[in-house]
């Protein structure tokens, strides 16, 4: 299992590691086990200005098509390249390989990410 | 609160996710779609399918009953002989996809979980002259399927079935519960649908993965049965086809047997031409990995021309696959495209199915 004490969590599943100016931003492992087989990502070019609490892309699984929600406002410096060829890495590994976005001057400006703790509750794990 | 399968327990034990289809609580997965996928492509898969609903009609007048019914030809079935075909209104729309049986003493007809509570009422109230009967509650039905499953079904029966042809089914007994054994199946795969007791159900599962667990044997839920079958090119009641829809429309038409004389739906399917229908099912491989799912619009130019009835992400061909019901006047070299949630991406028409098990497999 992997160490999520620095990781926060929104609402709609999607993690943020935040390090100094730098956010690097996926969906968690109960998103990932809800949609189930994931085939394809649909995320912004690097340069976009993504807002906190705004859709940044799409994911989808043989099962369904879900939006994906930024959880801090930022610039996308980096896009996880791997998922292009191996989206299934979200599903194998998703807070660390099957990550999506890197932002860059990442704001935390919603105020309302859950830690650990607070997310673990929400899903009811 | 939803029906449960004899084999529920089984589900839950196993650690399936669970959901809900027909009125039954039923496996959507018990690893990932796709290892189940590619289990049943290239080994064997042991699917439940006891939420599918069975009828039996016997008596003297049982043969006039089902051939009034169905719109292919029962009459030249022979015992243990088996047929695809759809049950349609009188105005040609079709009321369910069905496989009917000819056993010793009548038939027995296999309909959707979904229309069981409409398609029995539908059959009852053409009935007269048969004794019909709704069994569904006190059969299951299991599925083996893969290019394993004929080797391994065939090794745990006290008599012969590898010979059985396709869509035949002969009664004996596997692993010690007596079962109709059927060369049939929804995958696009070699295999069987066994066909027994409800209260037999259980232990028969447990054989079959014991039996099978070394040649690679894996239960596999609804998720993998739907890309195995869109792959298959097979159809889908509710999704590819429904009441307001005639066989022609998709693609069934050879199902329809006006020669045999008149049937339910007969008189308006006479009216139709089978080469120009209303509406025009093919299959469509899309550009990108972007998954097409029900209902989403095809077009044309820009312009609606019809709809997405059915998608998926295909891991045998490694790309996203559907079929489209179109507008009756698409021209058939059309550039079609598919509206994916707002992203317009461009469609290639293709021949279906899209995946043909290799002969001799």
């Amino acid at each position: 299992m992997a160490d999520l004490s620095n990781y926060r969590f929104t609402a709609s599943h999607e993690w943020v590691h935040v390090d100094g100016s730098n956010a690097k931003i996926g969906i968690t492992d109960h998103a990932q086990a809800q949609l189930g087989d994931v085939i394809f990502l649909e995320l912004p070019p690097v340069g976009t200005e993504v807002k906190a609490g705004t859709k940044f892309g799409a994911i989808e699984s043989v099962k369904a098509a879900s939006d994906l929600y930024a959880p801090v406002s930022g610039t996308v410096a980096e896009i996880n390249a791997a998922l292009t060829e191996q989206p299934e890495l979200v599903n194998s590994d998703p807070y660390g390989d099957g990550w999506m976005l890197r932002l860059e001057s990442a704001s935390d400006d919603g105020g309302d990410l859950l830690d650990e703790a607070g997310y673990t509750k929400l899903v009811g794990a | 609160m939803a029906l449960r399968t004899p084999l529920h327990d089984r589900h839950v034990a196993a650690g399936a996710r669970m959901v809900e289809f027909g009125g039954y609580d039923m496996p959507l997965q018990y690893s990932t779609i796709r290892e189940e996928h590619v289990a049943v492509r290239t080994r064997c898969g042991l699917f439940d399918l006891s939420h599918m609903g069975e009828v039996r009609f016997r008596g003297a007048g049982a043969l006039d009953v089902v051939q009034r019914l169905v719109t292919n030809d029962v009459a030249r079935l022979e015992i243990g002989g088996a047929l695809y075909g759809v049950m349609c209104h009188e105005a040609g729309g079709i009321v369910d996809d069905v496989v009917v049986y000819r056993e010793a003493d009548g038939y027995m007809v296999v309909i959707n979980a979904a229309c069981r509570t409409k398609d029995v009422a539908w059959m009852g109230d053409h009935s007269a002259g048969s004794v019909f009967e709704d069994v569904s509650d006190s059969v299951a039905l299991l599925a083996v399927q893969g290019p394993r499953a004929v080797a391994l079904v065939s090794g745990m029966c006290a008599d012969e079935v590898a010979g059985l042809r396709p869509f035949h089914a002969t009664d004996t007994t596997v692993a010690g519960v007596t079962a109709s054994v059927s060369r049939t199946g929804y995958t696009g795969e070699d295999g069987f649908e066994l066909y027994v007791d409800a209260g037999d159900a259980p232990g028969l599962w447990d054989a079959l993965l014991e039996a099978g667990g070394g040649d690679g044997l894996i239960p596999c839920g609804l998720g993998a049965r739907d890309t195995l079958r869109l792959e298959a090119g097979l159809r889908l009641y509710g999704q590819d086809m429904d009441d307001a829809t005639d066989p022609y429309s998709c693609s069934l038409g050879w199902t329809v047997k006006l020669q045999k004389g008149t049937f339910i739906g007969s008189e308006a399917l006479t009216r139709l031409d089978p080469s120009h229908p209303p509406r025009r099912f093919v299959g469509i491989t899309l550009d990108g990995r972007a998954i097409a799912r029900h209902g989403q619009r095809v077009l044309v130019d820009g312009e609606p021309a019809g709809e997405v009835t059915s998608g998926t992400y295909s891991f045998t061909l490694d790309h996203s696959i559907a079929t489209a019901s179109l507008d009756g006047d698409v021209p058939a070299d059309a550039a079609l495209a598919v509206d994916v949630r707002g992203t317009v991406a461009a469609a290639t028409v293709v021949p279906l199915p899209f995946y043909r098990r290799p002969k001799g497999a």
